[in-house]
């Protein structure tokens, strides 16, 4: 019992025990419509981590939602919330594809290339968020929505242009091949890498049936740098500072405006970056026509919040929701559990996380209750 | 002339959902707790409408039962923000998160799978059904949601600024500590009013689903509930000025669908942003410093200074 109450008291408990209610509630929600809890979490579990395969996927799909985590849980730091990273996010796959379309270097100067320029589109996006805050006084809230619904109109009418639309699809024309990031991708279809890879199936199955690329240790790497940047440098102090206190940081001499657009240009420009890692690492390399927001912004803020916004512990949060969703596919087709029960889990547990020092309070409880016992 | 009728017409029916909406917004703002949530709460009034009427047959039913529904989904808020001091706007990011997902798992439990309803029985329009068929007429013969809505605008206006209780309210959410020494239960008043919050938006997700269009559809309820936010910002938190700021947003989704119907020489895709981009130029040119209940988002910690 006190192995329990030392753990509550660690910062991430909260975390934990939120995890635990989301499963919880959807486990009642999932009885009440007569599906059986264990039986679905189990699938769940087989579905994120049964094959190497599987978990590859869940680590190519963990990759945007780190980014785009990271980039809110940045924003959060300094007192901004940016619930507009899905159209940053989309405004970088936009841009890439723009660029990646039109353009055609040899890979050392393509990669980069699409890859900077769908940052950029998500942090011009984000500083102009940023600069209607600070210069308007318009909530960041209000504005980034606006932003995600004109952004998924856009992807839609680059992807129905005459420059740009695929004929006899709904999507745009893929990116010259010099722009991908995946792994080996000539190599493992050459005869000497089909030969290599037959005798080590595990291998074979990471490689040839996903788009394995290098994207996830470009936004771990991102996820570390950012939580450097914010802890031990001047400028992320700053930042900080404007986000706990504005009217002190003001009076420290600290430009407070300048300071909202600068954190909403680097948030937005890892979205963007985000958005652009997707074009250029999973197939079909191209943006498609969307109905609805993906949800890659929605689920970066889950992500954070989950990580209770500190960067790097979006890494984990990240591949966490990324199993989730991935299993929870396998879920519908398996069990025809609708695989919305994924969105009812994460809901839930974004909810939990919201209510502070539940798990410290819990810690109190689990002790009282302790004493009281000891003492009858 | 035509033109303007039909403009007409269709502006009223789309701003509905919007003034539930953002009726919600300013009950639930103007005592101090921040609802990003509606959006949430009006997809679960949304699917509750169409069910109840697909199930009993009684859109009048399906409407008080999807009042209800948003009021349930806005108590886990209410609960959280006001005694659980939790961050309003996490809590209304997870609703956002939890409903649409809920609804659409209710949607399939119920419907075969399905991602949308079937057709279900409508309320009636205000002048019955069949009135000037035929004619440009037939636009003004609105759903009888749009009269509710501006009755209700009234009835808000009225509560808030001409009784006790809403004296209360604007207190509360002013400076609840000053609202406590003379004896206001900041709870209670802050409860009851995210409360019927929920109920508005619920009433809005049913005037979707059971006026405008008859069925539960996955885009039914896509970003209204945040634009009745914005129409909160614009109409300063004021029931008639967030109604204007609802009719001006319904207009500009008149305007797409009316230039999308014609010849007129945009994409449609490019029309589609137009509600959204709007919204944005009406913020920048007319809102300026915005004039936010004080204690807007800000739990009340009693005793606290």
């Amino acid at each position: 019992m006190s192995a329990v109450i030392r753990f509550m008291r660690r910062p991430f408990a909260n975390a934990v025990v939120a995890i635990i209610l989301g499963f919880v509630v959807a486990a009642v929600i999932l009885a009440l419509a007569g599906f059986d809890p264990l039986a679905t979490f189990a699938t769940l579990f087989q579905g994120a981590l049964g094959k190497p395969k599987y978990i590859t996927n869940v680590i190519i799909k963990a990759t945007p939602i780190l980014l785009t985590g990271v980039g809110v849980a940045f924003a959060f730091q300094t007192g901004l919330f940016n619930i507009g990273a899905e159209g940053q996010y989309i405004l970088g796959t936009v841009v890439a594809t723009i660029v990646g379309v039109t353009f055609n270097f040899p890979a050392p100067i393509q990669v980069p290339l699409v890859i900077l320029s769908g940052m950029l589109g998500g942090a011009l996006l984000g500083a102009f968020i940023g600069f209607l805050k600070a210069r308007f006084g318009i909530h960041e809230v209000i504005t980034s929505i606006m932003c995600n619904w004109i952004m998924l109109y856009l992807c839609n009418f680059v992807v129905g242009s005459d420059a740009f639309h695929k004929p006899n699809s709904n999507t745009a024309l893929p990116i010259n091949v010099s722009g991908y990031t995946m792994v080996l991708p000539e190599w493992k279809v050459s005869d000497e890498g089909i030969a290599y890879l037959v005798a080590r199936p595990w291998l074979r199955d990471i490689l040839l049936k996903t788009d394995f690329n290098l994207g996830f240790v470009i936004a771990i790497a991102v996820a570390i740098l950012m939580g450097v940047l914010l802890s031990r440098t001047k400028l992320g102090y700053e930042l900080r500072a404007v986000g706990l206190n504005k009217d002190a940081a003001r009076f420290a001499g600290i430009g407070v405006e300048r300071s909202v657009v600068t954190c909403m240009l680097i948030s937005g420009a890892i979205c963007g970056l985000a958005g652009a890692l997707n074009i250029t690492g999973i197939s079909p390399h191209t943006i498609t026509l969307l109905s609805v927001q993906e949800g890659y912004g929605f689920n970066g803020l889950s992500v954070a919040f989950i990580a209770g916004c500190s960067t790097v512990g979006c890494i984990p949060a990240s591949f966490l929701f990324s199993g989730l969703i991935y299993g929870g596919m396998t879920v519908q087709q398996m069990l025809g559990v609708p695989s919305e029960i994924i969105s009812i889990m994460i809901g839930t547990i974004v909810f939990f996380t919201a209510l502070p020092a539940m798990a410290p309070k819990i810690a109190d409880w689990l002790e009282r209750r302790r004493l009281t016992t000891k003492e009858a | 002339m035509d033109n303007l009728v039909l403009l007409a017409g269709i502006t009223l029916m789309y701003s509905t959902p919007l003034v539930f909406g953002a009726l919600g917004g300013v009950v639930s703002e103007r005592s101090g707790v921040t609802n990003i949530g509606i959006e949430g709460m009006m997809v679960i009034g949304a699917i509750a409408a169409a069910a109840t009427s697909y199930f009993t047959g009684n859109p009048w039913l399906a409407f008080l039962v999807a009042g209800l529904c948003g009021a349930l989904m806005a108590l886990p808020h209410a609960v959280a923000s006001i005694s659980f001091a939790a961050d309003q706007t996490v809590t209304g990011v997870a609703i956002n998160l939890f409903a649409p997902g809920f609804a659409l798992f209710i949607c399939r439990k119920l419907f075969d799978g399905a991602a949308m309803s079937p057709i279900v029985t409508k309320l009636p329009k205000i002048f019955g059904d069949g009135w000037m068929r035929g004619t440009v007429w037939t636009n003004v013969n609105v759903n009888v949601t749009t009269v509710l809505a501006l009755l209700l605008t009234a009835a808000v206006w009225f509560v808030l600024y001409k009784t006790k209780w809403g004296l209360r309210v604007r207190a509360v959410g002013e400076h609840p500590a000053a609202a406590d020494t003379l004896g206001i239960d900041v709870a209670k008043v802050r409860y009851s009013c995210v409360l019927v919050s929920g109920l508005f938006a619920g009433f809005g997700g049913a005037s979707m689903t059971i006026a405008i269009i008859s069925q539960f559809t996955q885009t039914a309820i896509c970003g209204q509930g945040f634009i009745a936010l914005a129409a909160v910002i614009f109409g300063k938190w004021k029931p008639f000025g967030t109604y204007g700021a609802c009719l001006l947003f319904g207009a500009t989704q008149a305007l797409t669908i009316i230039l999308g119907g014609g010849s007129f020489p945009v994409p449609a895709t490019i029309l589609s942003m137009l509600p959204y981009a709007m919204t944005l130029v009406v913020l920048v040119l007319f809102v300026g410093k915005s004039v936010a209940p004080k204690a807007d988002g800000v739990p009340y910690i009693k005793g606290s200074r």
